[in-house]
């Protein structure tokens, strides 16, 4: 798929991928072996059934590419652009063992970005009509916290069974992590827009500023005539490594400078009103896609030099192998086997330098990944003005301490079963990052699509 | 959308604006704030509920910068985009004896809801504000009508005594007048200067923290402060803590990070505050 030049796109937050021209989407579709037993749709987690899409590419027949995608997936604009293909579809192609499998992602993208183009929203359409008339018949009202991937996800399933959804957003802006996380040179904004708008058709009812745990309670959802409840409240406070200088001016959790760029539109300060404060050598701990986002989104704002510093190896990276990529080409140098110990500051609490040790790799620990060890040696002192710490977060806490029926783990995140992600309070389900695993978009909407499932054989029931 | 019912100046640069905002009015307790957003371009900032009633709620804004200077020029009838809340912990309110309710300037507004809390449950209340000047000494009236006992300072001594909430106060521990709570909200200066004065006699102070918030849901950690040693989110975990664990030199410093951007932003758009 063709990008914008490294030189010219980290001066700007338009979309770093271009997409593929109907040429090159027939070529790749063309390319496709259509198995009898798909692997790569038994390898996507909302079960697209991958191979008829590529054949309707195949045959031109664009709006029925993306209807068939959207028969499993209210997000499609989204998932051509972030999924982790590798790991998924394009990971399980038969075409692997001859070279390059299918760029199911990028056709994926193709289809849904024709339909946004061509405006082809008949279909669309006509699902609301009969998802509405379906709801007459049930009237059954179903409350959704969170408009993450997971909350969409579930809200666009069960509005497509015909029940009557809401979903309740905290934020000003639908979308979760989709909008304040992602950057808009990864997934335009406009994007998530048009396909929360997508849901919006099928008769899904976002309510924003409305935080449940302050706003109403769990409680009071049910009391106002909800029969069952999605939480994906998400993501919450971020994870600081507990070393001196944390506090220290110019020191970023990767939430707080990625919502101030992408939510807030610090990029455009002061044409926008939110500012952001970045000096011109950054250094980003972590190695996960959220550390990428983060070099990536401080070099365009007004870093001249920008650090991956992570503690393991290359190797062991959590981050998708495109992402480090795409950092590389633009200028982020990655320190790797290093550990910071202390982040230095001058006598206005601004950062002035961050002190690290070398570490090597060990034995594996209980997640498989070899485990970093400090070398004995000398720390030495990295020349950086800015800190962004991008080592992960626990669930939102807002919704959870206001909700102390539910059944937590260790980590403060809801115990669900995992095949119908219920929780301990009958009618009520969890997924997304405020479960355990679901730590990708994908696999939270996963969850969304498990859930949706799970509560209407459930209302089924009662 | 949030419709504005009033947006008053009370005292130079101090605005009382109500809005109605139902949802958050009916839940709003003492103590606790909205993030409200003027519209696509604007920013979400913190402020503190001054009242409620059963659909609307009021808040107390000083002009400090480009986002308070464009709320000023909302007019009756005028919208908000966004008011999210009732967010933070209440303050918790208990039958104590005597409790000293300190505010400082605008941090005034914010008093009134806790101490009609603290005096509605039996307690007895010395309220001290202060001012720099007799013109920005907000809700004297509203407070005296609630309060036991009352003491007004301003720095240039056109209203009260003149000098700072903290003489008062030191006064009344040097006097051994039994207090047993403080609590304070004003400038982080003003603050740190009481918890440094009742510190040393042990006397419970509770403080309401005005750090910078983004989300103020609990997911940037933009509003991180030192309390006891530990890490501690404003919007979550506050937005009052025990002040005497509290690192004032932090707050002040952390909110200091965005001054040169706002006063940019200041200057391009000709606002002189």
């Amino acid at each position: 798929m063709k990008k914008q030049s490294p030189e010219k796109r980290i001066k700007n937050f338009d979309e770093v991928a271009l997409g593929m021209s109907e040429e090159e989407a027939l070529q790749e579709a063309q390319r496709c072996l259509f198995c009898k037993n798909p692997k790569c749709s038994m390898n996507c987690p909302v079960e697209i059934d991958i191979p008829r899409f590529i054949q309707a590419i195949k045959d031109k027949k664009f709006g029925d590419a993306i209807q068939i995608i959207k028969e499993k997936n209210n997000l499609p604009g989204v998932c051509g652009r972030v999924c982790p293909q590798e790991d998924q579809c394009e990971g399980a192609c038969i075409l692997n063992a001859k070279g390059k499998p299918i760029n199911i992602g990028a056709l994926e993208r193709f289809a849904a970005d024709w339909e946004r183009h061509d405006k082809s929203r008949l279909s669309a359409e006509a699902k609301r009509e009969s998802c509405l008339a379906k709801a007459e018949d049930t009237k059954l009202k179903i409350a959704v916290i969170g408009s993450g991937p997971a909350g969409l996800t579930c809200a666009g399933d069960l509005a497509k069974k015909g029940y009557l959804v809401t979903v309740f957003e905290a934020l000003h802006t639908a979308g979760g992590v989709l909008v304040y996380g992602i950057p808009e040179f990864r997934l335009p904004k406009q994007i998530v827009k048009e396909e929360v708008g997508y849901l919006k058709s099928l008769g899904v009812v976002i309510k924003k500023n409305f935080i449940v745990g302050k706003t109403v309670t769990l409680k009071e959802i049910f009391e106002e005539g909800y029969s069952a409840v999605f939480i994906g409240t998400g993501a919450g406070l971020p994870s600081f490594m507990n070393i001196p200088g944390e506090n220290l001016n110019r020191v970023y959790s990767s939430n707080e400078l990625l919502t101030r760029a992408n939510l807030m539109k610090a990029y455009l300060f002061p044409d926008y009103d939110t500012p952001v404060n970045i000096g011109k050598k950054v250094a980003v701990i972590g190695g996960g896609n959220t550390a990428m986002d983060s070099a990536r989104v401080s070099l365009r704002l007004s870093a001249e030099k920008v650090y991956i510093v992570y503690r393991r190896s290359e190797k062991e990276m959590p981050a998708r192998k495109e992402e480090i990529e795409n950092a590389k080409e633009e200028g982020v140098e990655f320190h790797m086997l290093t550990l910071p110990q202390k982040i230095i500051g001058d006598s206005k609490g601004f950062v002035k330098g961050m002190e690290c040790i070398k570490m090597e790799l060990g034995e594996a620990d209980s997640s498989g990944r070899r485990r970093p060890i400090p070398i004995e040696g000398p720390e030495f002192i990295m020349d950086v003005d800015t800190v962004i710490v991008a080592i992960g977060q626990s669930p939102n806490p807002v919704f959870l301490k206001a909700t102390p029926e539910l059944d937590l783990d260790k980590w403060s995140k809801i115990v669900v079963a995992p095949e119908t992600q219920a929780t301990n309070v009958k009618g009520v389900y969890a997924g997304g990052d405020a479960t355990k695993g679901d730590d990708t978009v994908i696999a939270a909407m996963g969850a969304g699509k498990r859930a949706a499932k799970a509560i209407d054989a459930y209302l089924k029931k009662v | 959308m949030f419709k504005i019912l009033s947006n008053e100046q009370i005292a130079p640069g101090i605005f009382n604006m109500q809005l109605v905002a139902p949802l958050v009015a009916r839940k709003a307790k003492a103590g606790q704030f909205v993030m409200i957003r003027i519209d696509e371009h604007g920013e979400r900032i913190p402020l503190t509920i001054a009242s409620n009633d059963a659909e609307n709620i009021t808040i107390v804004y000083q002009v400090v910068g480009v986002t308070t200077h464009r709320l000023t020029e909302k007019k009756n009838n005028d919208f908000l985009l966004d008011v999210v809340g009732p967010l933070g912990h209440e303050t918790q309110i208990e039958k104590l004896g005597t409790v000293c309710c300190i505010g400082g300037g605008v941090g005034i507004a914010e008093l009134y809801p806790v101490t009609r809390a603290y005096k509605s449950s039996g307690n007895k209340v010395i309220v001290i504000i202060g001012a720099k000047n007799k013109g920005l000494v907000i809700f004297k009236e509203e407070l005296k009508e609630i309060c036991d006992e009352m003491f007004i300072t301003t720095d240039d001594g056109s209203e009260g005594e003149k000098g700072f909430v903290s003489d008062v106060m030191k006064r009344l521990i040097d006097s051994g007048r039994k207090i047993d709570l403080v609590y304070a909200v004003g400038p982080a200066i003003m603050m740190k200067i009481i918890a440094d004065l009742t510190r040393p006699f042990d006397i419970k102070t509770m403080v309401s923290l005005n750090s910078v918030l983004v989300d103020g849901t609990g997911m940037c950690g933009s509003c991180r402060v030192e309390v006891g040693g530990e890490t501690k989110f404003v919007c979550v975990d506050g937005p009052e803590f025990d002040a005497h664990r509290v690192n004032f030199e932090e707050l002040m410093s952390r909110q200091s990070l965005f001054k040169e951007q706002e006063k940019h932003a200041c200057k391009i758009r000709g606002i002189v505050y």
